[in-house]
């Protein structure tokens, strides 16, 4: 993957989690040779006011995505199904807690 | 035929105000314009680091100099967000950088100017920082989403580059008359190259309708330096200094300043490298990146055998 001519680092992308109790959001990428100087630099250009509480670094050529092209029809089957929804049942007036 | 119906799809996007996003299909041209746009962004962030950096170590107190770090500390940090979403739209950040070093790349023309006392690091948070932020908050509004996420990010940090540097003017323009005869002088030799950096008139803006139609750019040249100067005179005021424009005026009917003719051929001789000060930074990040090859090398040899110790252990 790597030569001796390039020396550019890998790419990583990061995740912050802001605070507790909440996801990791993604928030960009950095270069580095390894997951550890992935974090530290993660820190350094991400979290300079105290962004977040925890980082994720993920080597970006491991991420696997949908493709926007077939977004329609990879997501249609969950439009058909309206009853997955709460709003799709009736429930008479006067019965409390549902 | 399928490409022009994809154009439609793609417009119709943007009309509705939705984001592209680097996977999205999008007109080669509008890649090619926001490589263009963003990797010189990313250029001027760093390049922008030589003209501060200038004065870290002589900055006057502990205080100043901590506030001086910091702030081109985020100027790196800006220069790495743009890079990263430059690499969105499929260039290597080492292009971008071979660009630059090659001259193939611009940045600002601001920074091609030189930082002669302490009061030029005063104007340059307050006038330099000061335009970026009225073109950078347009930016923010642009369509691509990874530029769009940058900009929102830079634009929170932008501001506390503006206020340390007025700081640094008022505590001058409230000083000894030598102080404020400083302050002055700075703001006389800043003041043209910072009402220039924000582009030529529209008039002789190339490319400008696409990347109107694209929302690349939401607002001309003119319109942006014209809030930055209504913004900037009363600032200027307050601190009782004197803008270098004789030709300066307010406008009751419109309610905004006009300003005199720009010297244009300036601009464009300090893009074109002829700046007092281009070739001393292009020289400096030249050398930088060829300094730093050595410990980009040892780091990955260094992962490498990390790597192959956890295999083997
Ligand atoms: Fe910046
Ligand atoms: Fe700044």
């Amino acid at each position: 993957m790597t030569n001796t001519t390039d020396t550019q680092w890998p790419l990583w992308e990061v995740f912050i989690q802001a605070n507790p109790g909440i996801s990791h959001k993604h928030v960009g990428n950095v270069h580095a040779a390894d997951a550890e100087m992935a974090i530290q630099n993660a820190r350094d250009v991400y979290t300079r006011r105290s962004e977040g509480i925890s980082i994720w670094v993920v080597p970006s050529n491991q991420i696997s995505a949908s493709s926007p092209e077939d977004m329609g029809s990879f997501f249609e089957p969950s439009n058909d199904k309206p009853y997955r929804h709460p709003t799709f049942y009736k429930i008479p007036e006067g019965v409390k807690h549902l | 035929m399928e490409d022009l119906k994809r154009l439609e799809e793609f417009q119709a996007k943007i009309d509705k105000g939705l984001k592209i996003e680097p996977k999205d299909w999008m007109p080669e041209k509008y890649r090619l314009q926001l490589i263009r746009m963003m990797s010189q962004h990313a250029h001027s962030e760093i390049v922008g680091m030589l003209p501060e950096g200038n004065w870290i170590t002589r900055a006057p107190s502990l205080r100043r100099k901590a506030i001086l770090l910091s702030k081109v500390q985020d100027e790196a940090g800006h220069g790495l967000y743009l890079y990263s979403a430059a690499e969105t739209l499929g260039i290597d950040r080492k292009e971008l950088l071979n660009q630059l070093h090659t001259g193939k790349a611009k940045y600002s023309s601001i920074f091609n100017y030189p930082t002669l006392t302490w009061a030029d690091i005063g104007a340059i948070g307050w006038l330099v920082d000061g335009a970026a932020i009225m073109n950078q908050t347009m930016l923010a509004r642009g369509s691509y989403g990874p530029y769009s996420r940058a900009m929102v990010k830079i634009c929170k940090e932008e501001s506390f580059h503006n206020r340390q540097g007025y700081e640094i003017m008022l505590s001058l323009c409230n000083g000894t008359p030598e102080q404020k005869e400083m302050a002055q002088d700075s703001l006389n030799r800043w003041w043209w190259p910072s009402i220039s950096m924000l582009g030529p008139s529209d008039a002789e803006s190339v490319n400008s309708d696409d990347l109107m139609k694209w929302k690349v750019k939401l607002e001309s040249n003119d319109a942006i330096r014209q809030r930055f100067i209504d913004r900037t005179v009363p600032q200027a005021d307050f601190l009782g200094l004197t803008i270098p424009d004789k030709d300066l005026k307010f406008n009751t009917e419109t309610g905004h300043y006009e300003h005199g003719p720009i010297n244009w051929d300036e601009f464009f001789n300090v893009i074109k490298g002829n700046g007092p000060c281009n070739k001393e930074r292009l020289q400096t990040r030249v050398d930088a990146d060829r300094n730093g090859q050595w410990v980009r090398e040892a780091a990955l040899a260094y992962a490498k055998k990390r790597k192959e110790q956890e295999v083997t252990a």
